[in-house]
């Protein structure tokens, strides 16, 4: 029997008992949207956070400085000020670290920005001008401060839309002044907007010369320290020779080992490992249970090919007897319960699709559905047809002709 | 047939059948041997418990014998794989059934070519050989009907179309007239007639003994034995 013939007497067969098929596509319709939608879910949230860590700039190593041991007290990551300029500087020393094209050493602090009657708290980052292609961004409006501006601390600031909405409202803020803990700065600059990181908004930031910063704005007295030190690589192939360059040369003018660095580098991919590893078991979690639901439906498909044989057993009898053997009955069956998988697996791609638009709007979170999640999906509709095929269709095909006959 | 078996189209050689039920042995038939030469009309009589089912069921090569030699034109059959033995019987045989046995969501002609579609045939051709046989045995203009919408005679010659649809060596009929009346008994009969006439062979188990007397020969069987071979009619 050629494989049209063979589909066509399938697909008569499923549409002869239209009710009972599509409530058995439906066990597997159900279980294919929920895999498609939990993995849509997860991968969602995963793509948001590496937008938000990508927002960082490309190619970047983080080095934050390790924690601080006080009279037994052990304080959390980035207490201790063990990162300064001096590091700054020698990793910017080609020789020590060629696989590092820039980088930007950040000090941060919450402050109170006056711009005449109003006021606003946000971040305020003291840096280098190189902060700007480091952090791959750009200026909307003004400019960005100048290597010489820096070098004569002086009193100039660039600022993020949200914080230039918050303290001018709609005049244009370049030009304007602000104050920061009594010391007067001219808006020189707007920053683009590309909204939130995955810990703050980054459009709400005062960017200052990091000269101007240790001078004006730090209590501690030692000027030298940053919280934040972002190093560029050269490439993203250079990223991990970078990290280990930059390493093994903090290690050696800290003069501590690996067990006992006072600092850590991270890379936007351990980020993203970090931030998405609890979505991840969440979706695997969930997933895990969608999966279940399909095989739920797997088994309700064989249990109606069960039936199927069993209500049909005439009708093999009579193939039999016009000369079916019993390979071309076994696929006649597989090829129903397949066809039956696979519709399931279409509608529940459907259903899928029709979720994935529909849900972000309910629950606020992305849903990405990657193509190869789809077909995958579609295949292991199709692998569970058949494979829920296999037992009755091989019983359809061991069925005896004259028994299949006589049977009334 | 080839020259060289002659005329027979089938032969039995002390053909035996027994059924294990538990730890008794029943003996279905018990060394049966008869020939059936080419052109034949055969009817094969008996009460029910007699056997001629189980007869049939080796005829039709649907059962293998447990024991003894069955030869359908010229190729011994016995010991045959089922794949084997479904060719057998889409190439060789054409089956008549008491209930019809029509696929009742197929029209008529896609019933008719139910078996073309296991011998491989292209499907252009099926429809053609099909309404050919419907055509052959008056149901030209019935193609499309479903058998639901056919009276009981008719759906028989669409059964008899498609026995007729592979130009099989034997067409095996098994109480073709059981579930009919007397008019549609009378038409299916005269059709049988006519078919032998153009030279098919044909073997028909019944337990009327005016549908057997239509034949050309009877075979009686009781006991799972054959009684005695009784000619009747213009004589074979």
């Amino acid at each position: 029997m050629s494989w049209s013939e063979t589909l066509r007497t399938a697909l008569e067969a499923i549409s002869a008992r239209r009710l009972r098929s599509v409530l058995t596509t439906l066990g597997i319709l159900i279980g294919i949207a929920a895999v498609m939608l939990t993995v849509g879910l997860g991968q969602g949230a995963q793509q948001t956070v590496r937008d938000q860590i990508g927002k960082l700039g490309s190619n970047l190593l983080i080095v934050s400085p390790g924690s601080s041991t006080t009279s037994g007290l052990r304080g959390g990551r980035g207490s201790a000020s063990t990162l300064t300029t001096r590091d700054a500087t020698m990793l910017s020393d080609p020789s020590v670290a060629p696989d590092i094209a820039a980088l930007a050493p950040v000090s941060t602090s919450s402050q109170s920005v006056v711009a005449g009657t109003t006021n606003w708290t946000t971040q305020v980052v003291g840096t280098t001008p190189s902060w700007f292609p480091v952090r791959s961004r750009t200026t909307t409006d003004g400019r960005f401060f100048t290597s010489a501006e820096e070098s004569a601390a002086a009193q100039v600031a660039v600022i993020g839309t949200t914080t230039a909405t918050e303290l001018f409202g709609r005049r244009s803020p370049v030009g304007q002044t602000i104050t920061i803990d009594g010391s007067a700065y001219s808006v020189i600059g707007v920053l683009d907007s590309i909204g939130s990181s995955t810990t703050s908004d980054e459009d709400d930031t005062v960017v200052i010369p990091g000269t101007t910063y240790a001078a004006r704005l730090t209590s501690t007295g030692n000027a030298a320290s940053i919280s934040t030190l972002y190093l560029k690589a050269t490439s993203q192939q250079s990223l991990s020779a970078a990290y280990q360059e930059a390493h093994a040369a903090l290690l050696v003018s800290h003069g501590v080992t690996a067990a006992s660095a006072d600092f850590t580098i991270a890379s936007q991919e351990s980020l993203v490992a970090t931030a998405t590893s609890t979505d991840r078991t969440l979706t695997i979690l969930l997933a895990g249970i969608a999966a279940i639901s399909l095989l739920v439906g797997g088994i309700g498909v064989m249990n109606i090919m069960l039936v199927s044989v069993t209500e049909r057993i005439r009708e093999i009898g009579l193939r039999k007897a016009l000369g079916a053997t019993p390979r071309a009955v076994r696929r006649q069956f597989l090829t129903e319960a397949s066809a039956l998988g696979l519709a399931g697996g279409v509608l529940g791609l459907a259903l899928g699709y029709a979720g994935a638009r529909l849900l972000p709007s309910l629950i606020d979170q992305p849903v990405t559905i990657e193509p190869y999640v789809a077909a995958g999906a579609l295949l292991i509709s199709v692998a569970i047809g058949i494979g829920a095929g296999v037992y009755p269709a091989t019983r359809a095909a061991r069925l005896a002709p004259i028994d299949a006959l006589r049977s009334e | 047939m080839s020259a060289s078996w002659g005329s027979q189209i089938l032969r039995l050689t002390e053909v035996s059948k027994t059924y294990a039920t538990g730890s008794l042995e029943v003996a279905a038939l018990r060394e049966v041997s008869f020939t059936v030469e080419a052109g034949e009309y055969l009817a094969i009589m008996g009460p029910s418990g007699s056997g001629k089912s189980t007869l049939m069921h080796i005829l039709g090569c649907l059962d293998v014998p447990t024991s003894g030699v069955y030869e359908l034109a010229g190729q011994d059959v016995t010991g045959l794989s089922e794949a084997e033995l479904a060719e057998i019987r889409n190439a060789r045989i054409g089956f008549v059934f008491q209930q019809f046995n029509l696929l009742p969501t197929l029209s008529a002609w896609r019933n008719v070519a139910l078996p073309l579609c296991y011998s491989g045939t292209p499907a252009a051709e099926r429809r053609e050989r099909a309404v050919a046989a419907l055509e052959r045995v008056g149901l030209g203009d019935r193609i499309d009907h479903r058998p639901g919408e056919l009276s009981g005679g008719q759906q028989q010659r669409v059964a008899i179309a498609r026995a007729l649809v592979t130009d099989p060596s034997l067409l095996l009929a098994d109480e073709p007239t059981g579930n009919l009346d007397s008019a549609s008994t009378e038409d299916v009969l005269r059709l049988l007639d006519e078919l032998n006439d153009s030279g098919r062979t044909i073997a028909l188990i019944t337990h009327e003994a005016d549908v057997a007397a239509r034949a050309r020969r009877t075979l009686r069987i009781r006991d799972g034995r054959l009684e005695d071979l009784v000619t009747s009619g213009v004589g074979a």
